[in-house]
C-alpha cells in the first residue's frame, strides 16, 4: 500500500514498484546496474575463449588461415546481417515499450525471435557441413594438408565459441518468448518496461559477441584465398 | 533519458552504420595488409561494439554508476588479455642461462 516513502501523498504507487525502492526511477536504475553486472560476468566468460583464441592464433597463424578457408563466408556474412537486424528490431521493441504501444512491442519481439531463429538455422546448416567434411574435432577429424593438429585446435575454438554463442541465442529466444504474453496484456508501458529493456541488453550483448567472432573466425587470411 | 529515448532515428542510423562497417570489414579482409589486417578488423569490431553499447543499449543515457561498472568490466578483460599475451608473446625473446 502506498505510504509517504513511496509516492507523493494521494498518488497510489505503481503496481510494478517493489516496496524496497523509493521510486520507479530508482528501481529502473538499480535493474540496469544489476543487468550490467551480469553482462560483465558474461564478458569475462566469453573473454576466456577470446584469450585462448589469441594465444593459439599468434602461435599457429598459418594453420588458422588454412582452417578458416573452410568456413562458409557467405553464411557467416548473412548471419551477421541477420543478427544486427535482430538487434534493430530488439531496440525498436524497447522503444515501443517506452511509448506504451503494446501491439508494436509484440510485433518487434516476434520479429527479433524470427531473425534469431534464422540465425540458428543457418548455423545448423553450417555445422552440418562441418560434420560431413570431417572438420569436427575428435575421432572423425580428417585434414589432408599440413598442421592437422593445429587446424583441429582452430575448429575446437570455432565450435566452442560459436556453440556458446548459439546457446546464448537459444536462451535469448526463450526469454523473448516469455515477454510476449505480458507485453500483449499491456504490462509494459512508458512508466515500467524494465523486463523488455533488460532482455534487450542481453540480446545486444550476444550481438556484440558475434561482431567479434565473424572477423576473427571467418575473415582471417581471406586475402590469401 | 526521457525525450531522446522516444525517437527511432538513432536506432535506424546505427543499424545503417553497422551494415556499412560490416561491408568495410569484409572488404579490408580481402587486402593483404600483413599484421595490420588484424588491427583494422579489431578496430572496426570495437567501433561497432561501441555503437551498439552507446545507442542500442542506451548507455549514453545511463547513470555514471552504470558507466563505471561497464568500464571496469572492460578494464579487467584488458588486464586478462594483456598480461597473458605479455607472457606468451615474449617467450623465447631473451635467452635463459642454463636452458
Amino acid at each position: 500500500m502506498p505510504d509517504a516513502a513511496h509516492a507523493p501523498a494521494g498518488a497510489p504507487a505503481h503496481p510494478a514498484l517493489a516496496h524496497h525502492f523509493d521510486s520507479l526511477e530508482q528501481q529502473r536504475e538499480a535493474s540496469t546496474l544489476g543487468m550490467w553486472l551480469f553482462l560483465v560476468t558474461e564478458i569475462m566468460f566469453f573473454g576466456g575463449f577470446f584469450l585462448a583464441y589469441l594465444v593459439y592464433r599468434t602461435r599457429y597463424q598459418e594453420a588458422f588461415f588454412a582452417a578458416s578457408h573452410h568456413l562458409d563466408i557467405t553464411a557467416g556474412a548473412i548471419n551477421t546481417v541477420v543478427l544486427i537486424g535482430s538487434s534493430l528490431t530488439m531496440a525498436l521493441a524497447v522503444w515501443a515499450s517506452q511509448v506504451s504501444r503494446r501491439k508494436l512491442i509484440v510485433v518487434f519481439l516476434l520479429a527479433t525471435m524470427v531473425l534469431g531463429g534464422v540465425f540458428l538455422g543457418i548455423k545448423a546448416y553450417e555445422y552440418g557441413h562441418k560434420f560431413e567434411d570431417h572438420l569436427v574435432p575428435g575421432r572423425d577429424f580428417r585434414w589432408e594438408g599440413p598442421h592437422a593438429r593445429q587446424v583441429e585446435i582452430f575448429y575446437s575454438l570455432y565450435f566452442g565459441m560459436t556453440g556458446l554463442h548459439a546457446v546464448h541465442m537459444i536462451v535469448g529466444i526463450g526469454v523473448l518468448a516469455a515477454l510476449l504474453r505480458p507485453s500483449w496484456k499491456g504490462r509494459y508501458t512508458a512508466e515500467y518496461n524494465t523486463p523488455v529493456e533488460n532482455v534487450g541488453l542481453y540480446w545486444h550483448f550476444v550481438d556484440i559477441v558475434w561482431i567479434f567472432l565473424f572477423p576473427l573466425l571467418y575473415l582471417i587470411g581471406l586475402h590469401a584465398r | 533519458m526521457s525525450e531522446q529515448a522516444h525517437s527511432r532515428r538513432p536506432y535506424v542510423l546505427v543499424f545503417a552504420a553497422l551494415m556499412v562497417l560490416t561491408a568495410l570489414t569484409y572488404w579490408v579482409a580481402t587486402l593483404d595488409l600483413g599484421p595490420l589486417n588484424d588491427v583494422v578488423a579489431l578496430g572496426i569490431a570495437v567501433t561497432k561494439a561501441v555503437l551498439v553499447i552507446l545507442v542500442f543499449m542506451h548507455v549514453r543515457h545511463s547513470t555514471r554508476m552504470t558507466k563505471l561498472t561497464i568500464a571496469a568490466g572492460f578494464v579487467w578483460l584488458g588486464i586478462m588479455l594483456a598480461l597473458t599475451l605479455a607472457d606468451y608473446l615474449t617467450r623465447g625473446l631473451i635467452g635463459v642461462p642454463g636452458k
